[in-house]
């Protein structure tokens, strides 16, 4: 029999999150390309209305485990029910996409299966018999192909924007769908979740931003944020930043782009200083120009940037601000 | 409160990365510094210290160079320190690091242990969620606020798009610390002097040998990722590249 890919999707407050067509996309492509078999899961209570809509994709079956003790999500309903239905169901490979629950089950799951977790990979290859997962190290300044040296199953986690979601394939009918109730005993909850809350009203709305001008760490001190805001004066865009401003506190938590913060697609993002980490990058890769100044010509940011600047912000950002001024005026 | 906080030596955020000769790793000769994550777990442990009485122990494991994450610790304020030291630590998985960590600290009793949310080096986001399972403990990861109550601790979980969610939790916990949790301190010129008499117990890898199995994923190669963009870089002395830019955002990005 074939081997099979399980893709495990995430469902939160009765939505599916949509990161888990990207990782649909990314099973349907494994199995093709391995000749594997691929079925799908949707985790919770009551998420059987899930499982129909991820059957009308291209798989072969679709999974709804369900208790009622897997709502709301703790780490450990969700290991027990899911190391509970790998049990007697299975797979090759389990993905899932690596967001900040599955972050928080799935190395408990791997280790309570004595297996291990490749985590946060941006695509994989097939090399002769062996399939590598490919992953951004350091920073995203190296990238590494890792491949697993144990035994099924084996568990992958895909980045936010690894993969496509509107190129799910759709089936040619619906695939099946099978509840699967788990039995997770009393006391094997230990958290108590409260509700999920947001700290206070955005103020600020950066999706709606056609221009970005960001800051990170290169800005160096709270006062020279200045001359960024001038800028983003000038060009009448909003100022943001990466995370470590926010965290120093010398801009509001509420212009932070990055997983933490808001994901953002402006016309033009305008990145000064910023060294580009993962986990701002997943925050503004899909903006259509990018603009990088930064001082270290083997910044991240480069990597993804339409136009780049190797040179010190605090000289080229006075004089810019000028030009923008001037092409304004004459236009 | 007896805290343990897993700490790790990152290459510098600036520094210049080389391959090695296999193509397996980065070569040594970079400058390192604590993992900042991990810098903030610190610092949290050392304010429930403050607040609730106890012991901060602090961990690593690595080579000889390793140790400085520790002192820079000691003179911060924590109490004692373990190193796992050995070269053969860098290239340990996750699974194998917390298994490690778990031999190490077999004879102490721990309230929690604190990690960084994630390493900058290989960035898996995995040892402490890892090491819960393998002591049989409760876990949260992401964690911006830790207070004590009665029947155990309430933390403040960060989840995406500026979510939040607060969760009781009892104890012993493994939490993975959220960076800007809190606001670092800096050691004192006291602090660097004491941290001198400290203790700080170096663990052979003999030592936890028979804790740790084969790695169970492998790093084929590492490389320098591929362009997907075509990057133009702009140079020239500042006024010129300004100008350029200016030229660019007119009749390229069209936004001016």
């Amino acid at each position: 029999m074939a081997d099979t890919i399980l893709v495990v999707v995430e469902q939160r407050e009765g939505k599916l999150n949509r990161v888990s067509w990207e990782t649909l996309t990314a099973g349907q492509a494994l199995a093709a390309e391995m000749g594997w078999m691929l079925e799908a899961a949707v985790v919770g209570s009551g998420v059987a209305g899930f499982a129909n809509e991820i059957a009308g994709k291209k798989v072969s079956k679709v999974y709804a485990i369900e208790s009622a003790k897997l709502e709301p999500y703790t780490p450990d309903a969700f290991v027990a029910a899911l190391k509970q239905f790998l049990v007697s169901h299975p797979a090759k490979l389990v993905l899932m996409p690596h967001t900040y629950q599955v972050r928080d089950f799935v190395p408990k799951l791997a280790t309570a299966m004595g297996r291990t977790a490749i985590s946060d990979c941006i695509g994989y290859k097939k090399e002769g018999e062996k399939l590598v997962f490919t992953r951004q190290m350091f920073q995203g300044k190296l990238a590494a192909d890792v491949s697993f040296t144990s035994d099924a199953p084996w568990f992958v986690t895909f980045q936010n924007g690894a993969y496509r979601g509107d190129k799910v394939e759709a089936g040619a009918s619906a695939a099946p769908v099978e509840t699967v109730n788990v039995d997770i005993a009393d006391g094997v909850i230990r958290n108590k979740p409260h509700e999920v809350f947001k700290e206070a009203k955005q103020a600020v709305d950066l999706t709606q931003a056609e221009i970005i001008v960001a800051v990170g760490r290169g800005i160096k001190e709270q006062k020279n944020i200045e001359i960024a805001k001038q800028l983003a004066e000038a060009l009448g865009g909003e100022l943001a930043a990466s995370r470590p401003i926010c965290d120093s506190g010398w801009l509001p938590m509420d212009r932070q782009i990055g997983s933490s913060g808001q994901t953002v697609a402006p016309k033009l993002y305008l990145a000064l200083g910023i060294s580009g980490a993962i986990q701002h990058i997943v925050g503004m890769k899909g903006a259509r120009t990018i603009i990088a100044v930064n001082k270290d010509s083997e910044a991240p940011i480069f990597e993804i940037a339409d136009y780049a600047v190797v040179g010190n912000l605090f000289d080229i950002v006075p004089p810019l601000i000028e030009e923008v001024k001037k092409v304004k005026a004459g236009s | 409160m007896k805290i343990l906080v897993c700490m790790k030596q990152v290459p510098q955020k600036d520094a210049p990365l080389k391959l090695n000769e296999t193509g397996t790793w980065i070569r040594e000769d970079v400058s390192y510094e604590v993992n900042e994550p991990d810098a903030y777990a610190l610092e949290e442990a050392l304010r429930q210290k403050e607040k609730h009485g106890g012991e901060v122990v602090v961990i690593t494991s690595g080579p000889a160079r390793a140790q400085q994450v520790l002192r820079e610790a000691l003179a911060k304020g924590a109490d004692r320190a373990i190193h796992l030291e050995d070269n053969a630590f860098v290239g340990l998985d996750a699974f194998n690091t917390a298994r490690a960590f778990a031999a190490a600290i077999k004879d102490d009793q721990f309230d929690l242990i604190f990690t960084g949310l994630q390493s900058d080096d290989y960035g898996y986001a995995q040892t402490g969620v890892v090491l819960a399972e393998l002591l049989g403990w409760p876990h949260a990861t992401i964690i911006m606020q830790i207070e004590k109550n009665e029947s155990g601790i309430r933390v403040k979980r960060e989840l995406e798009a500026g979510y939040f969610q607060f969760v009781d939790m009892p104890l012993p916990a493994v939490l993975t610390i959220q960076s800007g949790i809190n606001k670092l301190r800096y050691a004192t010129l006291i602090g660097i002097k004491q941290a001198k008499n400290k203790p700080l117990r170096k663990v052979a890898l003999a030592e936890v040998q028979s804790a740790v199995s084969a790695n169970l994923q492998k790093i084929e190669r590492l490389y320098v990722p591929q362009k997907t963009k075509n990057t133009e870089f702009l140079e020239g002395p500042a006024g010129e590249v300004a100008k350029k830019l200016a030229e660019k955002l007119r009749n390229e990005v069209r936004v001016l």
